[in-house]
């Protein structure tokens, strides 16, 4: 029953995990589109869950769902209403086709490998303890085995914070040339 | 385990992946395609946290962890870039951006 259940609840969020997907490429309104990336980081969540990862479920939730989708949100509705065509008005370009075809070659590639080589592989799951994937037992790993990782992510973030401030300070110093 | 295997997740992961480079490919909005690399990066932190569940090592999420920061950081200049270059009220199409001027 139990088993089922937890089925069920895959079925579930992979549907929606698919959905929100195809819906965040097809809208023409980014702000619709940002709208439903945050549907498919939740569904992501829930199955983050269902594979014991609580503290990435929840830092996914926090971190994309909440600070950096709020982020999106607010630069889209700075920039005011920039629909586009939709990119399959007017027939197929040889554009779409191409890309259409690249993606679906991707994917058998990616299915044709598990099917053949990996399907016996992929079915014998370790069995974990309670505290896998807790906050206790990721923080001792960041801080032992890869704490050179967590050191770098560090400075990344950095970087990343005095490029923003440098490239707003920029587009600033451009809009009161052009104003003056 | 109970529920589906690993490979379930592997192919949805693919499914994913797929999805976010057609959007990379197919849309010109410059907004639309980082929010189809977060799909991308999203898929590839799937993936990791499948794979440290099935060997039962939490590496993998430790690692997803890191992309999550990393993907913060490219949101964060790639939405500076932007909105850079709706201040000068460019068109927001990247089939028309061809030079890195200022």
């Amino acid at each position: 029953m139990a088993n089922f259940l937890i089925w069920v609840v895959w079925v579930v969020a992979a549907f929606a995990c698919l959905a929100s997907a195809l819906a965040v490429v097809t809208f023409r309104n980014p702000f619709y589109s940002a709208l439903s990336l945050i549907g498919n980081l939740a569904s992501l969540a829930v199955l983050f869950l269902l594979l014991s990862g609580e503290f990435v479920a929840a830092g996914q939730v926090l971190v994309y769902g909440g600070a950096v989708m709020v982020m999106f949100l607010f630069v889209i509705a700075y920039l005011g209403d920039r629909s586009e065509d939709s990119p399959w008005s007017g027939g197929p370009s040889w554009q779409v086709v191409g890309a259409v075809l690249a993606g679906g070659a991707l994917l058998a590639e990616v299915c044709v490998v598990v099917g053949l080589k990996a399907g016996g592989l992929l079915s014998s799951t370790e069995p974990v303890g309670r505290s896998f994937g807790s906050p206790e037992s990721i923080g001792k790993l960041f801080l032992t085995d890869h704490l050179l990782a967590f050191e770098v992510t560090s400075v990344v973030l950095l970087v990343a914070a005095v490029g923003g401030v440098v490239l707003g300070a920029h587009a600033r110093a451009l809009e009161s040339d052009a104003g003056a | 385990m109970q529920g589906p295997d690993i490979q379930w997740y592997v192919v949805l992961s693919a499914i994913l992946f797929t999805t976010g480079a057609l959007g990379v490919m197919l849309r010109r909005s410059p907004l639309i395609i980082l929010l189809s690399v977060e799909i991308m990066l999203n898929s590839a932190n799937l993936l990791l946290i499948a794979f440290s569940r099935l060997h039962g090592r939490e590496d993998g999420q430790v690692f997803a962890i890191s992309v999550m920061a990393v993907a913060a950081s490219e949101v964060v200049v790639g939405l500076g870039l932007i909105v850079a270059l709706g201040r000068r009220n460019v068109d927001l199409d990247v089939d028309k951006l061809r030079t890195l001027r200022g």
